[in-house]
């Protein structure tokens, strides 16, 4: 490359190597736990997904209705004016058949994964959540779904309160 | 007055799934290799800038103070910058800041990342970049946000994945004549057709490896430039913007991000017609498809056309413009932070004519790097002449 390199420096070890233990390294597990605030915004948001509903915010000077919720609007840059109450229902924006999990490791049965934009929100405010009751090769983006939620007594005020998003009528 | 910066110098080590290397020590082989090419040592450094993507992946926290020995800043003024995947690119620019400001004559960027320590796999790491309350619940990893990008561009725009998987073919193809090089091979659109759907409809010839490695550059004034060399690349225009994290609320067929960080970095270097005036471009390519969304947000094609300057071979080494002439790091490998210097590095080759056979056919004057990272959000641009 430079006329003045000729070689590049670098050992790489092999996946046999480290098999074989051949070289030595150490291993170690670090297990935090952490309780986080939700939140101003997010802490109502979680409330009312426990009483089976999904809320926003408005600003008054851009009009737009917010989900996820926030206390100030990132574009008027001021504090937001009300909560409303959006609908459980939206449309799939986008969505992924995963087959591996968080730790890249296969799963047996893939997620249905998909950026849900919910009715009665500002045009494009998705959030991301799964779908369920419906075959991966019947998914489509425009396709209206709605929310399949947890039964009253299980609700945990949680994003998981909705078990995933079904299609609207089946 | 902002004063020109020039890069007079550039290292890089292999870069490959697990390097027997510390940090530290290919910190230093990338680096001593940008001074030896530069005919510079040590002392002639006046400050550092490091780049390093999260510290969950080597799982030491303060990476800037632990690798910096390795970096030749120990009593030097040294930063460490981050934004994600595209701290590669934003690292320059951090020495860019050094050195136009008049802080400075001489500034050593280097970009160092071992994903190789965390098991069962690096992936793992990615699910903490997600919303800790609304997101990681639902059991993320990283390839969800790129998988349904990937699916709503294909949307927008009518493209199919066999265009798309061109992407993977080229760059795999280029990376054969990269020394450095973890991936370079020869397939073809039915292989990555063929190959595992991981999150479909990513596949597995869709996406790039994890990585070990490092790359440095040399910055210097313009005056210690033309002292150094007959042949300093000019770092001429920089930009770098970033969205919210509410990735879900964007539009996923466009990064305007990207396009605003284009605009910054072009408006700098004068560049009034980026596709006329660009010659060669390194845009970010941990995914094939990722590289078509660059080109559009970079306004090096419109908008859901890069897959069709592709098939047209516009973006071959002896196209027009010629795309990720290293092999990008679908092909290089993609060590996050060092990856986004990899592009810088090949720019600089590509520009003084030192790119052996990886050198593009036309004679290149003016070339751009770009990278990407967070969710969605980040986008950093150097733009540079000869």
């Amino acid at each position: 490359m430079s006329r003045k390199i000729t070689r590049y420096q670098g050992r790489e070890i092999t996946l046999d190597e480290v098999r074989e233990g051949k070289y030595l390294d150490i291993v170690y597990k670090f297990e935090p736990k952490y309780s986080w605030a939700a939140g101003v915004a997010i802490s109502r948001f979680l409330t009312e997904l426990k009483d089976g509903k999904i809320v926003a915010r408005k600003c008054y000077k851009c009009e737009r209705i917010l989900v996820p919720p926030r206390m100030y609007c990132e574009q008027c840059y001021r504090p937001t004016d009300e909560w409303i109450q959006v609908k459980d229902t939206g449309t799939v924006n986008t969505f992924s058949i995963s087959h591996v999990g968080t730790d890249a490791r296969r799963l047996k049965t893939p997620i249905l994964v998909a950026v849900v934009d919910i009715e009665g929100a500002s045009p494009g405010m998705g959030i991301l959540h799964k779908l369920g009751e419906v075959e991966p090769s019947k998914i489509s983006i425009g396709m209206k779904v709605q929310a399949v939620w947890k039964r009253p007594e299980e609700r945990q005020g949680a994003i998981t309160d909705i078990l995933y998003f079904k299609p609207v009528g089946s | 007055m902002r004063r020109r910066v020039a890069i007079v110098g550039a290292g890089i080590t292999l870069f490959r799934r697990r390097m027997l290397e510390s940090p530290k020590e290919l910190s230093f082989e990338a680096s001593k290799m940008a001074l030896d090419s530069a005919g510079l040592t040590l002392k002639d450094i006046q400050s550092v800038v490091s780049g390093s993507a999260p510290d969950a992946f080597d799982g030491v926290h303060m990476k800037g103070e632990y690798y910096l020995d390795g970096m030749g800043a120990i009593g030097k003024p040294h930063e460490r910058v981050y934004v994600g995947g595209g701290t590669g690119v934003f690292t320059p620019i951090g020495g860019w800041w050094n050195v136009a400001s008049g802080l400075y004559d001489t500034c050593l960027c280097v970009a160092e990342e071992k994903m190789s320590p965390l098991h069962p796999h690096p992936q793992y790491a990615f699910w903490s970049i997600f919303d800790q309350i609304l997101e990681r619940p639902l059991g993320t990893t990283l390839l969800w946000i790129f998988s349904l990008e990937m699916r709503r561009y294909m949307h927008k725009y009518g493209i199919k994945e066999e265009e798309i998987a061109e992407v993977a073919v080229k760059n795999k193809g280029n990376a054969v004549d990269h020394p450095s090089a973890q991936l370079g091979a020869k397939i073809t659109v039915d292989d990555v057709m063929r190959s595992e759907p991981i999150c479909e409809p990513v596949k597995r010839l869709d996406v790039s490896p994890p990585s070990d490695g490092a790359a440095a550059v040399i910055l210097a004034s313009e005056k210690v430039a033309k002292k150094l060399t007959d042949q300093p690349v000019w770092l001429d225009g920089v930009g770098w913007t970033l969205d919210s994290t509410h990735w879900t609320n964007r539009d996923l067929a466009y990064p305007e991000y990207v396009e605003k960080a284009a605009k910054m970095a072009y408006k700098m270097a004068g560049v009034k017609n980026p596709r006329k005036e660009i010659d060669v471009a390194e845009p970010y390519d941990p995914f094939d498809y990722k590289e078509l969304h660059h080109l559009e947000g970079l306004q090096l094609a419109g908008k859901g056309e890069a897959p069709q300057m592709t098939l047209d071979g516009v973006t071959q080494r002896d196209g027009d413009l010629p795309v990720c002439p290293s092999g990008g790091l679908l092909g290089v490998g993609n060590p996050i932070a060092a990856a986004g210097m990899m592009k810088i590095c090949e720019i600089f080759w590509q520009l003084r004519g030192e790119a052996g056979k990886r050198q593009v056919k036309k004679d290149a004057r003016t070339g751009l790097a770009q990278a990407w990272g967070d969710l969605m959000q980040v986008g950093t641009v150097t733009v540079m002449r000869s």
